[in-house]
C-alpha cells in the first residue's frame, strides 16, 4: 500500500506581529520587527530588557467557548485562537461526517508559566539555615498555590484543551524537543496521517518563556542578546554583530490531512508535506556539533524522504536564531547538503522580525513558507548589514524579494542537538 | 512497502526495587512494596509523607568515566533515564558508543534513535533559592529588581539545561552516540507507551534500526507532592505499614503514592536482532493512542479515553479479545482513576476483562508518572518470556467495579499476547500489544 498523502488545509496563529495569519505575513513583507520592551514582568534591571510578545490577545475574540478554557495558561491561549482559525478555514466546522476518533492531535507545546509570585514568594518565606524549610514551605504553599494554575503547567494540557474544543478522539501526542518541537510534532504528525492512523490531525506549537524564569534560564545561559539601546534591530540572524537571539512567545496550528479526505470533502489544499527528517547530534548538551554533521543529517533525512534533490529546492526557511553558534553552524550544514548550489538557494529566518518561539517557532515558520508559495514571495532578514565571513549564503537580507517559489524546506534546531527538518510543496496562489 | 517487524530485545529499569530488570522482577514475586516514609526531604507537614524512592543510585555508575562531570546538570528524572538505557543496551548486548573509542560498536549511530518519555520538570527548591534569597528588599521580601541586577547571577549557568524535560533524550543520545531521530514526548502518565510506540513505528518503516524508548521522571519532591496533592490523587489515610499504603484495584485503594523510576527498552528491527544473535523478549505488534475530550476537567477522576486506544492498538495487531493473554494495566490505585480504567477495560473487552489475568504495578513502586509505561511494558515482556504473571502487590479483594482479574499470587500461563496501556491526567492514552515469541 503506497503511503497517504499529506496536505495542509488550515492555518492560523497568534504572536508578536499579529493575531492572525494575514496580519502577521504583510508585517513580515514590510520588515516590521515584533521586539519591544518585556512587559510581561518588570525586567528593567535585567541585562536583556526586551523580548517579542503577544500584545493586546483576547481570547473572547477569537474563540467562541472561552468560558470553557478559563483556566488556561497564556501558551494555550494563545493554542486555541490559531487553532480556531485553522479548523475555520479547512471548512471541517461543518464537515458534519467527520470522525472524532479519526481526528488526532500532535503538538509541540512547552509547559504553562510558572506561578512565579507564589512559587518565589513561598521558597523566600520558607527559607531558613541555608535551605527551605519543607514543613513552613508546605504550610504556605498550601494556603497560596491554586489547583488549577498548578495543574495546567504541565505540557500535555494544551493538547487536552484542544481535544475538549474539537472534540478530538484520536492520536494524541506532546514532544517537546526545545526550540525544534513544533517542526517535529508536525513531522510526526505526517506520519501517524501518512500510515492511516488518522484522517485529520491538528498539529503545530505554542509557548511563552517571557517570564522571569525563562528570560533568567536563557540569560545565564548566555543565549540572548542584549542589544538594550537598539532594541527593534536587536535580532540580527547572520550578521556579523549579531549576540544572541531574542526571546518571543506565541502559537502557530495547522490542520493536516489526507489529500484523499481533502479531496473528497472539497478541501482547499494549501500546500503539502512532503519530507520529514530528524537526527540528533549527540555531541554535547552545551553546543551543537561544530561541523554541522546533526543539522546536514536532518536536511538529508528530509530530501531522502521527499524523493528530492538539493536542486529542487527553491527556498529555505532557517532556524536562524542570531546566536553566533547557530547560524555559523546552520550555514555549514546547508553548505554540505547543498554543495554549491547552497549559494543560490535563498535562505531567511523570520526570527530577525518574529522573535524566537521556541517551541512554537518551527510551526510559525512553517506558515510563512506556506505564505511564500502562495504569493511568490520571500520573506526577508532585516538587520543584515555586516556580513559574516562565516555567514555568505543569500540570506534575503533587508527586503523582501519576489521569486518562483514551489519547494520549501524548514529547519529547526535545539538546544541539546535536536535536529528536525521539513520541506513543503505548494502551488501559487 | 511493507512494515518491518519489530522486537523488544532489552529491558533497562530503574525503580524503587532497585537498578535493573531482575530486582525488579524478583520484588514482584516475592509481592514485595517499596513506598516507605520519605527520607529525602521533610514531608511532615504535607497531607503525606509517603513516597517509593529509588536508594543508593546515581548516574555516575551508568556513564563513561569522561562524561561523570556532566551528572552535575541532570535533573534526578534525567539520571533516573541515564541509568535506564545503561541497563537496557547491557541487556540486549548492544554495544554504544559509551564504551570508549577503540571499542567496535555493534548497531550504527545513525541508525539508533531514542524516544523517552518525559515529565514537567521541577528546579530544586533549594538551588533556586540559593539564588533567591540573595536578592532579598529590607523588608526581606523577593526584589526583581536586585534579581535582575545580580541575584540570577548565583544561579549556575547551565541551570535552564538542567530541567528541559529534552535532556533525557539529549544525555542518553550523547553517552550512547545515538544520531538517528530523537524525540521527547511530554504527556504524562502516557509518555512512555507513546514513545515506545513511536519507536516501533520508526523502526517499522525503517528510519531506524534500533531505538532507546520508554519514560522517567520523579514527581518525588516537595512541588511534585503539592501538585499531586492539589489533584487529589494520592492516598492520605492509610494508617498502616507504608507499604501496604499504594493497593491498585484494591477494595482498600484510597488514592497514589508518588514513586519515582524509569523504564526503557531497545526496540529493535527483527533481523536486525536475529543477525546479531540477540534474544528477543516479545515483538511490538500493535499501538494506538487516543484523546478524551473531557481530559481538561482535571479535576474529575478519568482514564484518558484508554478503551479507544486498546480498541484501535487491538485492531492494528489484527487479534480478538479471545486472544489477549494478558493485561497490564495502569493501576494508579485512584479510587475513581481504576473504577474509570476497569470500564475502559471492559468497554473493549467485555466480560473477558474480568477473566484474562491482569496485574499493576504500582502497589510495589508507588506511582512513576512518565517512567511508569516503561517499567509496565518490561513487565509485560518479561511476563510474555517467562510465561509467568507476577503478583499485584497490595492487591486482596476487587474494589466495587473493578472486576480486572488481579491476583495476589504469581501464576503461569500459555498466553500469546498482551496489552499494556496507561492514561494522563488531561486526558490522553497509549496501548501497545505484545506478542510472545518463541525462543
Amino acid at each position: 500500500m503506497n503511503p497517504r498523502r499529506v496536505v495542509i488545509t488550515g492555518m492560523g496563529t497568534v504572536n508578536p506581529l499579529g493575531h492572525d495569519v494575514e496580519s502577521m505575513w504583510r508585517a513580515l513583507l514590510a520588515c516590521e520587527s515584533g521586539l519591544a520592551e518585556t512587559g510581561n514582568f518588570d525586567a528593567r534591571t535585567y541585562s536583556t530588557k526586551f523580548s517579542a510578545e503577544v500584545k493586546g490577545y483576547d481570547l473572547a475574540r477569537h474563540v467562541p467557548n472561552a468560558a470553557r478554557h478559563v483556566h488556561a495558561g497564556r501558551h494555550c491561549r494563545f493554542a486555541l485562537g490559531a487553532a480556531v482559525q485553522a479548523w475555520k478555514q479547512s471548512g471541517l466546522a461543518d464537515c458534519a461526517a467527520l470522525d472524532r476518533t479519526r481526528l488526532g492531535i500532535y503538538l509541540g507545546s512547552g509547559e504553562g508559566s510558572i506561578d512565579f509570585d507564589n512559587f518565589t514568594g513561598t521558597i523566600v518565606d520558607s527559607w531558613c539555615d541555608g535551605k527551605v524549610d519543607t514543613r513552613r514551605w508546605a504550610e504556605l504553599a498550601f494556603r497560596r498555590m491554586e489547583f488549577y494554575r498548578e495543574a495546567e503547567q504541565e505540557s500535555n494540557m494544551v493538547v487536552a484543551h484542544l481535544a475538549a474544543e474539537f472534540g478530538a478522539r484520536g492520536p494524541a501526542f506532546n514532544v517537546l524537543t526545545a526550540c525544534a518541537a513544533s517542526t517535529q510534532a508536525i513531522g510526526e504528525a505526517t506520519l501517524q496521517v501518512r500510515r492511516g492512523d488518522a484522517d485529520v490531525m491538528l498539529t503545530g506549537g505554542a509557548h511563552s518563556m517571557i517570564h522571569p524564569y525563562g528570560v533568567t534560564g536563557f540569560i545565564r545561559l548566555t543565549a540572548l542578546s542584549s542589544r538594550n539601546d537598539d532594541i527593534p534591530s536587536a535580532s540580527r540572524p547572520f550578521d556579523q554583530t549579531r549576540d544572541g537571539f531574542v526571546l518571543g512567545e506565541g502559537s502557530s496550528i495547522l490542520v493536516i490531512e489526507s489529500l484523499e479526505h481533502a479531496r473528497k470533502r472539497g478541501a482547499k489544499v494549501l500546500a503539502e508535506i512532503v519530507g520529514y527528517g530528524s537526527s540528533a547530534d549527540a555531541f554535547r548538551v552545551t553546543d551543537q556539533d561544530p561541523d554541522g554533521a546533526g543539522a546536514a543529517a536532518s536536511m538529508k533525512r528530509a530530501l531522502a524522504d521527499a524523493g528530492l534533490a538539493p536542486a529542487d529546492i527553491d527556498y529555505i526557511s532557517a532556524h536562524g536564531t542570531g546566536t553566533k553558534q547557530n547560524d555559523q553552524i546552520e550555514t555549514l550544514g546547508v553548505k554540505s547538503v547543498f554543495g554549491e548550489l547552497a549559494y543560490k538557494v535563498p535562505v531567511s529566518s523570520v526570527k530577525s522580525m518574529l522573535g524566537h518561539l521556541i517551541a512554537a517557532a518551527g510551526a510559525t515558520e512553517l506558515i510563512t513558507c506556506i505564505l511564500a508559495i502562495r504569493d511568490q514571495v520571500l520573506p526577508p532578514t532585516i538587520n543584515l548589514y555586516h556580513p559574516d565571513p562565516d555567514c555568505d549564503l543569500d540570506y534575503v537580507p533587508n527586503a523582501s524579494r519576489k521569486a518562483t517559489v514551489r519547494t520549501c524546506m524548514s529547519n529547526s534546531f535545539g538546544f541539546g542537538g535536536q535536529n528536525n527538518t521539513l520541506i513543503l510543496v505548494g502551488e501559487k496562489g | 512497502m511493507p512494515e518491518r517487524r519489530v522486537a523488544i530485545t532489552g529491558l533497562g529499569v530503574v525503580t524503587p526495587a532497585g537498578a535493573g530488570m531482575d530486582a525488579l522482577w524478583e520484588a514482584l514475586l516475592a509481592g514485595r512494596s517499596f513506598t516507605s516514609k520519605i527520607a529525602s526531604f521533610d514531608a511532615g507537614a504535607f497531607p503525606t509523607d509517603l513516597g517509593g524512592y529509588v536508594e543508593n543510585f546515581s548516574a555516575r555508575d551508568y556513564v563513561p568515566k569522561s562524561y561523570r562531570k556532566s551528572v552535575k546538570i541532570m535533573a534526578r528524572d534525567i539520571e533516573l533515564a541515564v541509568g535506564a538505557a545503561s541497563l537496557a543496551f547491557a541487556d540486549a548486548g548492544i554495544v554504544t558508543a559509551a564504551a570508549g573509542e577503540g571499542v567496535a560498536t555493534t548497531i550504527e549511530s545513525g541508525r539508533l534513535g531514542c524516544n523517552i518519555g518525559a515529565g514537567l520538570i521541577c528546579t530544586d527548591l533549594d538551588e533556586i533559592g540559593v539564588a533567591l534569597t540573595t536578592a532579598l528588599d529590607d523588608d526581606g521580601k523577593f526584589s526583581m529588581a536586585k534579581w535582575g541586577a545580580s541575584g540570577m547571577n548565583n544561579l549556575t549557568p547551565l541551570w535552564l539545561l538542567k530541567y528541559l524535560p529534552n535532556m533525557l533524550a539529549c544525555h542518553v543520545t550523547i553517552v550512547h552516540g545515538a544520531k538517528g531521530p530523537s524525540n521527547t514526548i511530554t504527556c504524562g502518565d502516557a509518555s512512555a507507551h507513546l514513545a515506545v510506540g513511536e519507536a516501533t513505528r520508526l523502526v517499522a518503516r525503517g528510519g531506524a534500526d534500533a531505538v532507546i524508548a520508554g519514560g522517567a521522571e520523579s514527581k518525588l519532591n516537595p512541588m511534585g507532592l503539592l501538585r499531586q496533592s492539589l489533584l487529589k490523587r494520592l492516598c492520605t489515610t492509610w494508617r498502616g505499614d507504608a507499604s501496604g499504603a499504594c493497593r491498585p484495584f484494591d477494595r482498600q485503594h484510597a488514592g497514589t503514592v508518588i514513586g519515582e523510576g524509569g523504564g526503557l527498552l531497545v526496540i529493535e528491527e527483527m533481523e536486525h536482532a536475529k543477525a546479531r544473535g540477540a534474544r528477543m523478549y516479545a515483538e511490538v505488534v500493535g499501538f494506538a493512542s487516543s484523546c478524551d475530550p473531557n481530559g481538561i476537567e482535571v479535576e474529575k477522576p478519568s482514564a484518558g479515553g484508554l478503551g479507544q486506544a486498546v480498541r484501535a492498538a487491538m485492531k492494528d495487531a489484527g487479534i480478538t479479545p479471545q486472544q489477549v493473554g494478558l493485561i497490564v494495566t495502569h493501576g494508579t490505585a485512584v479510587p475513581g482513576e481504576d473504577v474509570c480504567e476497569t470500564a475502559e477495560w471492559r468497554s473493549v473487552l467485555g466480560d473477558l476483562a474480568g477473566r484474562i489475568p491482569a496485574v499493576a504495578i504500582s502497589g510495589s513502586l508507588g506511582s512513576l508518572f512518565a517512567g511508569a509505561g516503561g517499567v509496565e511494558l518490561a513487565v509485560a515482556a518479561r511476563a510474555l518470556h517467562t510465561r509467568c504473571v507476577p503478583p499485584t502487590v497490595n492487591f486482596s479483594a476487587a474494589a466495587p467495579d473493578c472486576g480486572l482479574s488481579l491476583q495476589s499470587t504469581a501464576r503461569s500461563g500459555d498466553f500469546e499476547y498482551a496489552v499494556s496501556a496507561a492514561f494522563s491526567v488531561g486526558g490522553q492514552s497509549g496501548a501497545c500489544v505484545l506478542r510472545r515469541i518463541e525462543p
